[in-house]
């Protein structure tokens, strides 16, 4: 089955998976990668290396900024040309937008956040997350191309090998641009919830904790300092639960739960976290689960694998210490 | 200025939802206005407090969706609509958003469209574009802070790797993130105003479309996997010692 994948980036920066959309396609068979935007030759070689036959290119400044009008007409115009029964796209804020139009343009639809496909004769069987993670579906496209945005982290992320090529195929921009970006600020903590390995988050356990004799404020920003150090000794990222994000203790780019980010990490703590069914939705596809909070009765213990009822501010820093001796660091 | 907001309405956030003979079921709980479309509702209604703007809350669904649309009257909105026929059962988002367009088309001189992020049920999030995409109107997704001009918008969008000031002429098609801030509680005089008000109900023929046609199609639905083991408390003598012993556990799960 003719599969191409959309390779997603932010300023020529590739989301990771990317690479893993690419390897996922690579079990259906012939693959074409494409590549939209502008300075986009080290994107190409990277598509080559992680295992496209083909790229599908347009490298033109006017696509500089992302807007998903041009993203979306250029992509259907190159689907038109190459005609594929799939396209896989990661998923995105980008590509939810991108796919969403093009299936339009294309008379065709879009499943969204798949955690699984199997082949069903021409067409794709995805299994997808629905009602916050409480259900999962099967569900199927029946125009062609089907699009499918992947859930991040859950599929296999190939192995690049160096100085593999293929043919290179470029076409023009299409479409009209709708909007203007003006301004541009990177995220003040540079985190990246979906591609994280391992989360460390905290919750109102961080900021409540009238043993230490601060204010709620002070008490936070020690607790997220603490966590802040567990996660950088297992090269993890720092996450939150609503009710600290809602606090101002933390910005809303950490929160985890359904109306944060669903993740997907190997490793998620939850630190002084209750468990509200919110927050539990949003880390049912955490490979491992472990909750330290004070109180033994909290539901965040029955969504966990392991747990310690006690202190964080006790507590974390003893399993920091602890996982730098293991690690070696 | 008309400012058109598009909310859905499901089963609560608190519901228990369970596949049963492969139907969704979330037992006793109440239906009620996707919380995200609050989102949407409220990003309409400071416009409104802020100038001369009117609110259509506009709403694809059975008879009883009307609840929701007069839980986005109580909260201020001026008017609500309901799009229903029984030719809609099996919409998917595609066809959502070719429905959508024509009702905002029949209601004229919208300028602005607020959907919210994603709904709870399906959660593809991807009926904002598809409408934008139908309407051919500029797409302003993941907006938390919205600034209107006469005939165009500026809006701050909170993306993976930051944020963006995004414009676009109007009329254009939004979505909003909570950044927007709480939604308002309803008034007791907000309610009063919703449980008398007339909600007209369009239907396809209304709209002077057909039925579009279904492309996604669900085979199977399935309750998610049951951890399996239960958790195992670590305990021991010293924070030390327990931090120890969960460190050797947690590796030999080999995940990191």
């Amino acid at each position: 089955m003719k599969t191409c994948v959309y390779i997603d980036h932010f300023q020529g920066e590739a989301v990771q998976a990317s690479w893993e959309a690419l390897g996922a396609a690579r079990e259906f068979g012939e693959t074409a990668a494409i590549v939209l935007g502008s300075g986009m030759d080290g994107l190409v070689k990277a598509a080559f290396e992680f295992g496209a036959d083909e790229v599908l290119v347009v490298d033109d400044a006017s696509l500089a900024d992302f807007r998903p009008e041009t993203y979306a007409s250029t992509l259907s115009a190159i689907l038109a040309d190459a005609s594929p029964a799939l396209v896989l796209l990661p998923g995105t804020s980008r590509t939810r937008e991108v796919a969403a139009m093009s299936a339009m343009d294309l008379n065709s639809g879009v499943l969204t956040d798949a955690t699984g496909l199997e082949l069903d004769g021409d067409s794709v069987i995805a299994t997808r997350p629905i009602y916050e993670g409480k259900l999962f579906e099967k569900t199927v496209c029946a125009a062609q191309p089907q699009f499918v945005t992947l859930r991040a982290r859950a599929f296999a992320r190939p192995t690049p090998q160096a100085g593999r090529g293929g043919s290179v195929k470029n076409y023009p921009v299409a479409g009209q641009a709708l909007t203007t970006v003006e301004g541009y600020a990177a995220s003040e903590s540079g985190v990246s919830l979906a591609d994280a390995g391992v989360i460390v988050s905290g919750g109102r356990g961080v900021s409540n904790n009238p043993s230490l004799g601060l204010d709620e404020a002070a008490t936070a920003r020690k607790g997220f300092e603490l966590i802040g150090e567990l996660a950088g000794v297992l090269g993890g990222a720092v996450g939150a639960s609503r009710a600290v994000v809602d606090a101002g203790y933390i910005p809303y780019a950490h929160q985890v739960g359904q109306t944060g980010k669903v993740v997907s990490p190997d490793l998620y703590i939850a630190a002084g976290i209750s468990g509200a069914i919110q927050h539990i939705v949003g880390i049912r596809s955490a490979k491992l689960v472990v909750a330290i909070n004070k109180d033994a009765e909290a539901p965040i213990f029955q969504a966990a694998r392991y747990g310690v009822v006690g202190d964080l501010f006790t507590f974390i820093p003893a399993l920091t210490a602890a996982f730098k001796k293991k690690l070696g660091k | 200025m008309k400012i058109i907001t598009c909310i859905k309405q499901v089963p609560d956030s608190e519901a228990k939802v369970t596949a049963q003979d492969g139907q969704v079921s979330w037992g006793e709980s109440p239906l009620v206005i996707n919380p995200f479309d609050e989102y949407a509702v409220e990003a309409a209604l400071q416009q409104k407090d802020n100038g001369d703007a009117t609110v259509t809350a506009l709403c694809i669904g059975p008879e009883s969706a009307k609840e929701a649309l007069k839980h986005a009257l109580a909260m201020g909105a001026d008017e609500a609509i309901l799009v229903s026929d029984p030719a809609l059962e099996n919409l998917d988002s595609q066809g959502a958003a070719r429905v959508l367009a024509a009702a905002i088309q029949k209601i004229g001189d919208g300028r602005l469209v607020i959907f919210g992020r994603q709904t709870l049920d399906n959660g593809a999030g991807v009926t904002a574009a598809q409408t934008a995409r139908v309407l051919g109107w500029p797409l302003l997704s993941f907006t938390g802070k919205i600034e209107l001009g006469g005939e165009s918008v500026k809006v701050e969008r909170v993306i993976e790797e930051g944020r963006q000031t995004v414009s676009a002429q109007l009329p254009a098609v939004m979505s909003v993130i909570q950044n927007i801030g709480e939604p308002r509680y309803p008034s007791f005089m907000g309610i009063r105003k919703a449980s008398k008000a007339t909600i007209p109900v369009w239907t396809l023929a209304d709209l002077g479309i057909a039925a579009p046609p279904t492309v996604v199609h669900r085979r199977e639905l399935m309750n998610p996997p049951t951890r399996s083991a239960q958790c195992e408390i670590i305990t021991g003598d010293s924070p030390e010692a327990i931090a120890e012993t969960l460190v050797e556990k947690i590796l030999a799960e080999k995940v990191l």
